[in-house]
This record gives structure tokens, C-alpha cells and sequence, in this order.
């Protein structure tokens, strides 16, 4: 009996989708009157996609990552998270979010930073030493525990804060243009490397860009939003293979989605 | 060396200067021993009768240390007439008001940033505070704890100085707390941090460095308000009754010495405090 409620169990929990939203509004109130951020955004995420928001700012695709993740909450509609409310999913540590901006501690080595969730959330110190070295292995940052964050480049920082989102084991890593701010050689690197972590651990991933090759390389679906108010004009499934070396940007279907990308976000843009 | 150097020039100049004035202020009483005399005195007699007056106006240079070696290396230090013995009640009383100070200022920072009633109440009161004279606040200090049945003046002391020294340690703390930016609590909240945890993860870690570099300023406030405090209503020990004593009882180089102690006592504080601050950056990460 219970052998077979847990099997149902699991297969709900495989087929359920990890995101969902359904008719998703948010306004903000500003001084200016209402912005609307958000207008009916409808989009499902399944367990181990790796999906890309890519437009112009001001066109929702943070704001939406952010309601993901509870920081912002929606005026009307409904968003789950692995079917449950976005606040209840941050209770049970559902996912990791990666900023801008590395944003480690100053005053805590790389390995400290690391393990700032894990004393938030009250693990051993045991525990919290295992994770540590993990972690630092899959951002290839094995043996740089013990540096602080200036002696570290930028590219090396990042990684480490994507290893501090990625400690406490969420299903789900949310990356807001974790790679906007560093060359483009460092980006090409960090993007493959983004990708073999990503087979690696199997997680869904939820990761906002500027950038058309990188949503295209990334992605297992692009979603392509535009502003004012912001909204989703397309949803592109990437046929490309789950393999994808850095060549194939110079491949005829990679340049296809990216033609597909620029025409949604040209679109988006002559409504105005 | 390449740091000495400016400093001594301009050590140097001062010196001159001093030596300067100290003949021509000094010069007034050698003209008028002269005229009562009757006789005429030339400026090359006069420069050196200005150098070795019992009562200066003011003092040179040599004779300041001369009196400041043998108030500190002169007698045992624990006699009365030391220096040493009357820089360490002037240390006992800052380091004591310096303690409260840092105390009071954190505590009120803490719940300034909590607390919004706190901040639109309280932070206007600590500002008005510090435009009271404290010249003119430390007698009353003084008598209501005589009122209150405080013995010694260990106490009121150590109040008059918290309460310049709270300030700077007030007004950085304020500013350390708040300096973490949105990126950084928000990325405490995905965590699910509550208050405590964001209060010792990232606001007070954060404000440390404001904190240290508050700590010269008070320091610094902290030894002027202990000897304030030592100044008014009879007080017998400590560098500020030296200095009032030397200028009540017409011997200016008593009171130039002391001022001098506590030049030197104010150098050691803040080198001390110095050596803290470089020993914490070190352990938060920070070199240089």
C-alpha cells in the first residue's frame, strides 16, 4: 500500500511541472503611477530544463525570476513552484539564486561564503565541510576554500557564488545575468562550464541574459519577452542536442534560433 | 623615513615659531624688571632672559621638556607630583567612558536601525546632544551623582566622557549597519534568513570597518571629556586638575607640561586603537 502511494507520489513528482504560471500579472505602484512589470505570462517549466528569459530591460524578465523566488509577489494570477506557492518553496529550500553580481562577503573566504546558507539553514559542521569541498569541485574551484574574494577574478567569483546557490542542494538554480558583467572570453568559459554543470547535477534552470548566443547556446527553451507592459511574445523549444560544444554557435540550426530570438524581440518591439 | 620626514619638518617649524613667541611674549616682563631698574637692556641681552623665566607667559620649548621629564621620570610614579600617576587616573577615566561610549553608541545604532520610532526619535535628541557645551554640562553631571550618593568621581567621569565618545560611534554604526546593499539581503532572504541571522551575518560583520575607524574619533572625544571632567569642583588628580592647578596657581609651566602628558597619552590611545583596528581588518580579510 504505502510502496504504492509512494510510487504515485513519484510519478507526480516527475511529471509535475517545476514552474507554472498561469495568467500572471504584477504591478508596481511608483511614484509615476503604475508600471505593469508583468502582464498575463503564461509558461510552464519542466524538471531538468534548462530555460533562458532573454529581451530589453525593462521587459519583466528579472522581475519574473524574482517572483520565482518569492522577492517579488504577484498582483494577480497564480505561480507555483515545484506546486507549491513561491514563499512556501523558499521555506523548503527549493532553489539556489545566483545574482548579478557575485556579491560574496568581503570578510569571509570563498569557502566561508559557501557556507553562509548552510549555517543559515543549521547544518553540521561536518556536513557543512563535506558540502563545502563538493561544491567548490563542481564550479572548479577545488583548493581556492581558503582564499577571500579580492584574490579571486571576476569570473572565479562568480563561480563561487554560484557553488554558495547550488550548497544546500535545490532542484532548482535561478541566474540572474550571473555573466553580465565579465568578458566575453570569460563568459564562453563560464558558459560551457554552466552547461556541463548543468548535466552534471540535473537541476532545472531558470536564467536570465542579454545576450542572443548565450540564451541560444544555453537553452533547452528561450522564452523571448518584451516591455512595456512586460509580457512573453515567443517560446522557443531549442532543437539542439543536450551536447554542445562551443563550435556549434557556427552551426546553421544555432543560427536559426538566434534569427528566431532576434525576430521575437524585433516584434516585441515594433508593437509600441 | 619618507613619512618622517614631513612630519618632522613641520615639527620644526613649530618649534621655531614657538621659540618666536616665547621671546617676544616673554620679552614684556624683561623690559619692565629693566625699566624698574632704570636701566636700558639691548635685544641681545633680552633674547636670553626670556629663555629661563620662573613665570613665563610663555614657556619655550626646553623648559616645557624640562618640566614634562621631571613630572614623568622625576619622583616615584606613584607620588603625587608625577605626571605618570596623573596620566594613568586621566587613562582609567577615558578607557572607562570610552567603554560606556562604545556600549551606549552600539546599542542605540542597533536599535536605531531596527526600529524606525527609534531613528525619527531618538537620532535627532543624540545630535542635539552634541551642540550642548560639555564644559557647561560637566559640573551638573558632577553634582547630581554627588546627589545621588556616587562616591569618588570615577563615575561621573567616565559619563562626561561616554557621552562625547558615544557619538562618532553612534552616527558610524548607524551608517555601517545600513551599508549592505539590496542584492545582498536579498540574497539572505532566498536563504530564508530571519532578522537575528541578518543582524549577525551581514549587517554587523558589514559595519565593522565603520566601527574601527569611529573608534579613533572616540577615543580621542573620550579623553577631552575626561579631562573636562577633571577640570571643575575641587578635583585633585588626573591631568585636567593638574592643568587647572598650574594656571590657578600662576605656575604656567605645571599646566604646559600636563598638556603635554596628554598630548602624549592621546598619541598612545590612538596608536593603540590603530593596532586593533589593523589586527581586525587583517582577520576580516582586509591587508593594508
Amino acid at each position: 500500500m504505502w510502496l504504492e502511494n509512494g510510487l504515485s507520489w513519484m510519478k507526480d513528482t516527475m511529471t509535475q511541472a517545476v514552474i507554472e504560471a498561469k495568467g500572471l500579472n504584477l504591478v508596481f505602484q511608483t511614484a509615476d503611477g503604475p508600471v505593469h512589470a508583468l502582464k498575463d505570462v503564461n509558461l510552464t517549466i519542466n524538471p531538468g530544463e534548462f530555460v533562458s528569459f532573454i529581451g530589453p530591460s525593462g521587459c519583466g524578465k528579472t522581475t519574473f525570476l524574482r517572483a520565482i523566488a518569492a522577492l517579488e509577489h504577484p498582483t494577480s494570477g497564480t505561480l507555483t513552484v515545484n506546486g507549491m506557492t513561491p514563499d512556501e518553496a523558499r521555506r523548503k529550500r527549493a532553489y539556489g539564486y545566483v545574482f548579478q553580481a557575485a556579491g560574496l562577503y568581503p570578510w569571509r573566504t570563498i569557502a566561508g561564503n559557501i557556507r553562509l546558507p548552510l549555517e543559515i539553514m543549521g547544518f553540521s559542521k561536518a556536513e557543512m565541510d563535506q558540502r563545502v569541498e563538493r561544491v567548490l569541485d563542481l564550479v572548479e574551484l577545488s583548493g581556492f576554500g581558503k582564499k577571500f574574494p579580492w584574490q579571486l577574478s571576476g569570473g572565479m567569483q562568480q563561480r563561487a557564488s554560484i557553488a554558495r546557490a547550488l550548497a544546500f542542494d535545490a532542484d532548482i538554480l535561478l541566474m540572474d545575468e550571473p555573466f553580465g558583467a565579465l568578458d566575453e572570453i570569460v563568459r564562453d568559459r563560464l558558459n560551457e562550464e554552466t552547461l556541463k554543470l548543468w548535466a552534471r547535477t540535473g537541476k532545472t534552470i531558470g536564467f536570465v541574459t542579454h545576450s542572443i548566443p548565450e540564451a541560444v547556446y544555453l537553452s533547452t527553451k528561450i522564452v523571448v519577452m518584451s516591455p512595456r507592459p512586460g509580457r512573453i511574445t515567443d517560446i522557443i523549444e531549442s532543437p539542439l542536442p543536450k551536447e554542445r560544444p562551443l563550435e556549434i554557435r557556427d552551426s546553421r540550426e544555432f543560427i536559426e534560433i538566434a534569427h528566431r530570438v532576434r525576430e521575437g524581440l524585433r516584434a516585441g518591439h515594433l508593437d509600441e | 623615513m619618507s613619512r618622517a620626514l614631513p612630519v618632522l619638518s613641520v615639527l620644526l617649524g613649530i618649534v621655531v615659531i614657538w621659540y618666536l613667541a616665547s621671546i617676544w611674549m616673554n620679552s614684556t616682563w624683561v623690559y619692565d624688571q629693566a625699566e624698574r631698574a632704570g636701566t636700558t637692556i639691548s635685544f641681545a641681552e633680552m633674547v636670553p632672559q626670556t629663555m629661563d623665566q620662573e613665570r613665563p607667559l610663555l614657556p619655550p620649548p626646553h623648559q616645557v621638556g624640562a618640566e614634562l621629564w621631571k613630572g614623568l621620570f622625576g619622583q616615584a610614579i606613584t607620588s603625587k607630583r608625577s605626571l605618570v600617576y596623573h596620566a594613568y587616573v586621566t587613562f582609567k577615566g577615558t578607557m572607562m567612558g570610552f567603554g560606556l561610549g562604545i556600549i551606549a553608541g552600539v546599542l542605540l545604532a542597533m536599535a536605531i536601525v531596527r526600529f524606525r520610532v527609534m531613528d525619527m526619535s531618538v537620532m535627532p535628541w543624540a545630535i542635539i546632544s552634541q551642540t550642548v557645551p560639555i564644559v557647561a554640562l560637566a559640573p551638573m553631571i558632577i553634582t547630581v551623582s554627588s546627589q545621588m550618593g556616587i562616591q569618588g568621581r570615577d563615575i561621573p567621569k567616565a559619563i562626561i566622557a561616554a557621552y562625547l565618545s558615544f557619538f562618532p560611534v553612534l552616527v558610524s554604526m548607524v551608517k555601517g549597519l545600513r551599508s549592505p546593499d539590496q542584492m545582498q539581503l536579498d540574497l539572505l532572504k532566498t536563504y530564508g534568513a530571519g532578522q537575528g541571522a541578518t543582524f549577525l551575518k551581514l549587517r554587523l560583520p558589514a559595519s565593522m570597518p565603520y566601527f574601527f575607524a569611529s573608534l579613533k574619533v572616540a577615543i580621542a572625544a573620550s579623553l577631552v571629556g575626561t579631562i573636562v571632567g577633571e577640570l571643575p569642583t575641587g578635583a585633585i588628580e588626573g591631568l585636567g586638575a593638574r592643568m587647572l592647578i598650574g594656571s590657578q596657581f600662576g605656575d604656567p609651566l605645571i599646566m604646559w607640561a600636563s598638556l603635554f602628558a596628554a598630548a602624549i597619552l592621546a598619541g598612545l590611545l590612538i596608536v593603540a586603537v590603530g593596532f586593533v583596528e589593523r589586527f581586525a581588518r587583517r582577520r576580516m580579510g582586509v591587508v593594508g
